[in-house]
């Protein structure tokens, strides 16, 4: 079955971002297909690759590009909720005339449009957040 | 049309498990996760609660009463103790999925 996931609260923040990570593994576990993971409003700091979590702590952003790397996911940041929180990549960067970029790898920043496209192609829709 | 309504707050700080139980329909399915799990304990208002919607299928999330240290025994009886694996397969089963956030 063909699962689309909305992430809509930050790392480190409650337990949205974890919950998320680990329906989405158990979805792939089970065999079924992730074809997007959307991350909106707070839901778009899990991109970033500024965090630098202790190191006896899960690294919350560095485990999604894990997993994104290994199922070969398609992650994106709303771009609108991301410009309001400073997570750029290199085409916001040049745009907004920005002297730096932060988007962790795996994830792309995109508009809302890939949420309700997320919607209408996939079979279930599963939204975390607070 | 089956649903699978998903809960993650505490019921004793907000109130989306009391919008849940006032929408969720005969045949529809509530899985508690995260803060939502203490609305899955015994002797509380919500026991009684979850005990008067006898047609709808109660569920909590197992790796997160154990995150709070509420042993399983004081699950309150007919809300059945699930890992991730359940909770995708129950989001595949229902039409669709409705979280309460």
């Amino acid at each position: 079955m063909k699962f689309a996931i909305q992430v809509n609260e930050g790392p480190y923040q409650h337990q949205a971002a974890d919950s998320a990570y680990q329906f989405t593994k158990a979805v792939l576990e089970a065999g079924h297909e992730i074809m997007r993971i959307f991350f909106y409003h707070d839901g778009v700091n899990n991109g970033t690759n500024l965090t630098t979590p202790p190191q006896d702590d899960r690294n919350i952003v560095n485990r999604w590009s894990e997993l994104g790397k290994q199922y070969d996911l398609d992650m994106v940041v709303c771009v609108a909720a991301a410009q309001r929180r400073g997570i750029v990549d290199e085409g916001e960067m040049q745009r907004n005339g920005k002297d730096a970029q932060n988007i962790a790898d795996g994830f792309r920043i995109s508009g809302l449009g890939q949420l309700i496209e997320a919607g209408i192609q996939s079979e279930r829709l599963v939204v975390f957040g607070d | 049309m089956a649903t699978l309504h998903t809960v993650n707050k505490s019921p004793f700080e907000k109130s989306s498990l009391d919008s849940c139980l006032a929408y969720v329909k005969d045949g529809s399915s509530v899985l508690m996760y995260e803060d939502a799990i203490y609305g899955a304990i015994k002797g509380t208002a919500y026991a009684d609660k979850v005990a008067a919607k006898g047609n709808v299928n109660f569920f909590v999330l197992g790796a997160d009463l154990k995150a709070r240290g509420v042993s399983e025994d004081k699950v309150t009886d007919g809300i059945e103790i699930v890992d991730y694996a359940k909770f995708v397969a129950l989001a595949a089963e229902n039409d669709n999925v409705q979280a309460w956030v």
